[in-house]
């Protein structure tokens, strides 16, 4: 007697294996704020639900979707503007790695957010990222690329709450506004990199849920704003201890 | 990846306040307006329970996992509540790794997610 195995799921290979806690596999950072926290996406997050989309027709570039997809996986942190830096992992972007982050939250601020992602889920065509607790979001986002026609078309797509009342704040007197023109930003550097001249960048919005959800008002016991503005204020005093007396 | 089409379809159940709809094939992004007409059919229904049956399911990409998100924001508006049945290992790993578990209920079979 034949006994057939069932077929399994074609999409395996793509997505990450669930972590109790995160443990972080970026090089090169100079703060890990992540290892030892879990992931926390929209359904954990405190203020309201928006998805936001970000679309840049790849005009006169001939990639493939699944080219345009192998080059921002290789060079994802390139394409950030100067206001964030991602530490990559040795193994680059693929399911499961832990890849960390800071961030400037206004120009100039001599405050810099440090945190990371998990990559959830990498196939030739997207790659996802989920945030960990005290990440400004609580949210996924998804880079991929589609044929609209006859070109590529890159595309960032989030679904996201900001985590904690604080950030919410932040949000609502410009942080959002700031988060929009960064994905921008990537965007076009994006396709400015595969050859377009002059990128236009199309960007979506949708408030999903307009609710709070005041059970995580919690998440301020991780709030990475808080804990990198105390580092970040504490850090003479830490370099005067290290000196010790004259 | 051999693509099989989305299935999605709407039933009643024993219990008049519950409804099931079942999640087959390939669920992406793609998915949303079956999914949604689908939940519609229940709600049009008078359903407060709504079950995802994901015994055929054979293919999800997180565009997949973010629908079931949009769907639980309107379920937990209308008061309603979200449950899963049919989820192999393979899928339960996925819910628990997007942390859904903690807010879609998931039970071992049609019966015990109406007793649930």
């Amino acid at each position: 007697m034949t006994v057939t195995e069932p077929r399994p799921p074609s999409d395996r290979d793509a997505w990450a294996r669930p972590v109790t806690r995160l443990q972080a596999t970026a090089v090169d950072a100079p703060r890990d704020t992540v290892t030892g926290k879990r992931v926390a996406g929209p359904a954990q997050g405190f203020g309201q639900m928006w998805q936001k989309t970000f679309k840049v027709p790849l005009t006169g570039a001939t990639l493939s979707p699944e080219e345009l997809i192998a080059v921002w996986k290789a060079r994802f942190p390139t394409f950030w503007p100067s206001s964030g830096r991602f530490y990559a992992p040795l193994a680059g972007i693929a399911p499961g790695e832990v890849a960390l982050l800071d961030i400037a939250p206004l120009p100039g601020a001599p405050v810099r957010l440090s945190t990371g992602i998990m990559v959830i889920y990498a196939d030739d065509e997207s790659f996802t990222f989920m945030t960990p607790e005290g990440h400004t979001l609580s949210a996924w986002i998804t880079f991929s690329a589609y044929r609209d026609g006859s070109q590529t078309v890159a595309q960032a797509q989030a679904l996201e709450r900001t985590s904690d009342p604080l950030d919410e704040l932040a949000y609502l007197l410009g942080g959002s506004r700031m988060n929009d023109r960064f994905w921008q930003a990537t965007l076009a550097n994006l396709a400015r990199s595969v050859g377009v001249a002059e990128p236009q960048v199309e960007t979506h919005k949708t408030c999903v849920d307009s609710h709070r959800q005041w059970r995580y008002v919690r998440n301020l016991g991780h709030s990475a704003t808080i804990d990198s503005a105390i580092a970040t204020l504490t850090a003479p005093i830490r370099r005067l201890t290290r000196r010790g007396p004259r | 990846m051999n693509e099989t089409a989305t299935q999605i379809e709407a039933r009643s159940t024993s219990d008049p306040a519950a409804g099931v709809i079942r999640v087959a094939g390939d669920v992406t992004s793609g998915s949303e307006p079956a999914l949604m007409a689908a939940y519609g059919q229940l709600v049009g229904g008078g359903a407060r329970v709504i079950i995802l049956d994901f015994g055929d399911l054979a293919y999800m990409n997180s565009g997949g996992i973010g629908l079931l998100v949009t769907l639980l924001v309107r379920v937990q508006r209308q008061g309603q509540r979200l449950r899963a049945v049919g989820l192999n290992d393979h899928y339960r790993q996925i819910f628990t790794l997007t942390r859904l578990d903690e807010a879609i209920g998931i039970f071992d079979s049609e019966a015990a997610a109406l007793a649930g």
